[in-house]
């Protein structure tokens, strides 16, 4: 046989598109399973907190308390999609279903399945975002139309988060890791910074946790654009840590997904 | 480009730390050619195979595949190949269409095209009426077959196989190989691993046998038993064996070219079984039972890997 001498057609779709494609089949069969944690779950928390709670505290930095924690409940179920997806997804699909050994056979590259990854979590978080925003224009807890632009500041949480968690789940071998991720990294994440209440009211000692964050920056970003505020630092200096991260963890990530595909 | 090879290796290495898995070999491969790389279980053949799927950068040494580059072209050398690894690796919680369909894309095929190669290559291995099933309720051999189906979706100019019937019931061999042998015959270059003689012999227009990293044999499966064999083999089994073994073979010594005694039976390498025989008889030794067979690979194998147990 001889060789194929006819040119190559010209590439229809972009190996990390094709990755996305393989993301979104599987969500198509499993989406059921997401419905609770990224649709109810932050409704019924605006609801118990936001009304339940918010009964008692009455009013926090000027608005009633439903309509301070909602940009703090919108950006944290980004984080928790975020880091959720790129766990036990990551490294069973080295470990277990060995996709990416299977990826790595074609001309799909480590970048390809990083971007991939990560464009799939943005359609993820993107959805659950914008579907959590109509429920609370019901609830009147948006006060500006610059919540607009919440779904674009959480799609850059979603890299920010999800692209260093991804690099720790492509370097560890054994999920139990995760359960330390989550007791020191997630959970105290969720709880100070600035999701509930203000950072102002966590100690000094404390507050450099909240600032270290990526939530925080996002929850700042979302509670100005609600509010229709200026946020507690300029808009470039959280935008900008925000990208240092997002660009550290694609840096780390397509590194250790490189190499653990190597040899 | 006829007559270039698509694979051509000189000085291949590849060392893990401490440890050479490949120790320097040099490999030809024609295109339409079915080669196939036997060896006991570390010798080397995996890291080979991994080496010409642009997937483990060699250590020292060229190779290049499709006549191009395997380390600076891994892209564009992976978009032609065919990859059957040793372990399965589906997505479980897909359909069998759309493990195929999503692999296409992979390739860059157009969506109307993946789906076309998807249901064509679904029929070629006889896995039609599953392509709506899941793949977690497939046979091993299904399974395999779906595995092959894939490594073929972007047409490949060469399909590597990584012991594609390991762990196979025979039926499900047979069927794979029949479909392997299909393959041959439209011309695809097949390369594959195998440490089944059977396999080898079946398939392989051409082998190496691979040992500790390195090519210790090279030829047909006819020439290599010519070349590292007899024609044929006298097995014997006599009475008080293992203990009266050593002797039994003394007693031999002579017989044909070679002599292997085993715990169970001595094996005697002759050009001629039935004038063997006669020596053996007319040198009064009685065994208890005796067969004489054809020389197989395994024998080839066997005396140039050993008998000792690799693990």
């Amino acid at each position: 046989m001889a060789l194929r001498t006819d040119t190559a057609p010209a590439r229809p779709v972009h190996p990390t598109i094709a990755v996305l494609e393989r993301h979104l089949t599987l969500y198509r069969r499993l989406w059921q399973a997401s419905v609770f944690s990224s649709f109810v779950l932050p409704v019924l928390f605006l609801l118990s907190i936001g009304i339940g709670v918010g009964g008692y505290v009455g009013r926090v930095q000027g608005v009633d308390y439903l309509s301070w924690i909602v940009p703090g409940v919108l950006a944290s179920t980004a984080f928790q999609i975020s880091v959720g997806e790129s766990t036990y997804a990551i490294l069973g699909d080295f470990k277990w279903v060995r996709a990416y050994h299977a990826m790595r056979a074609t001309p799909v590259g480590p970048a390809d399945m990083v971007r991939g990854h990560l464009l799939y979590l943005m359609f993820r978080v993107t959805v659950a975002v914008v579907a959590f925003l109509v429920v609370v224009v019901f609830f009147g807890g948006l006060h500006s139309p610059w919540a607009l632009v919440t779904p674009l500041v959480c799609g850059l949480l979603t890299v920010s988060v999800a692209a260093p968690v991804t690099a720790f789940a492509a370097t560890i071998d054994h999920d139990s890791y995760f359960s330390l991720l989550f007791r020191f990294v997630v959970i105290p994440s969720t709880l100070f910074a600035g999701v509930f209440f203000p950072v102002e009211q966590l100690t000094a000692v404390l507050r450099p946790l909240a600032y270290a964050s990526p939530l925080w920056h996002a929850v700042e970003l979302c509670r100005a654009a609600t509010l229709g505020r200026v946020p507690s630092w300029p808009v470039p200096v959280h935008i900008g840590y925000l990208l240092a991260w997002a660009v550290a963890g694609l840096f780390l990530a397509v590194r250790a997904f490189r190499r653990r595909l190597e040899d | 480009m006829a007559g270039q090879p698509l694979i051509f290796a000189r000085g291949l290495v590849k060392r893990f730390g401490e440890f050479t898995a490949v120790d320097g070999i040099d490999l030809e491969v024609a295109p339409g050619e079915a080669f196939g790389f036997l060896g006991p279980n570390g010798a080397g053949k995996s890291s080979t195979m991994r080496m010409i799927g642009c997937v483990s950068t060699p250590t020292a040494g060229e190779l290049r595949i499709l006549g191009m580059d395997a380390v600076r072209d891994g892209p564009k050398i992976r978009a032609r190949l065919g990859v059957c690894p040793q372990l399965d690796n589906l997505d479980p919680d897909l359909t069998v269409r759309e493990n195929l369909v999503t692999y296409a894309r992979y390739f860059g095929l157009s969506r109307a095209e993946s789906r076309r190669r998807a249901d064509e290559l679904l029929e070629f291995v006889q896995l039609g009426d599953r392509a709506n099933g899941k793949v977690e309720p497939l046979s091993g051999g299904m399974k395999r077959r779906l595995t092959i189906a894939r490594a073929m979706v972007n047409d490949p100019d060469l399909v590597l196989l990584d012991e594609p019937t390991t762990g196979l019931d025979p039926q499900a061999r047979h069927l794979l190989w029949e479909r392997l042998f299909r393959l041959k015959q439209r011309g695809t270059t097949l390369v594959l691993t195998t440490h089944y003689m059977d396999e080898a012999e079946q398939l392989c227009d051409r082998l190496v046998v691979m040992d500790g990293g390195r090519i210790v044999a090279e030829g047909s499966p006819r020439s290599l038993i010519e070349t590292y064999s007899t024609a044929e083999v006298v097995e014997l089994r006599f009475p008080g064996m293992p203990d009266a073994g050593a002797q039994h073979a003394a007693a031999l010594e002579g017989v044909g070219k070679r002599v292997d005694p085993l715990p169970d039976r001595v094996l005697v390498y002759v050009d001629d079984g039935d004038a063997a025989l006669a020596e053996i008889h007319r040198r009064g030794l009685v065994p208890s039972s005796v067969l004489v067979r054809r020389s197989t690979l395994e024998d080839v194998f066997l005396h140039l890997t050993g008998r000792t147990l690799v693990d």
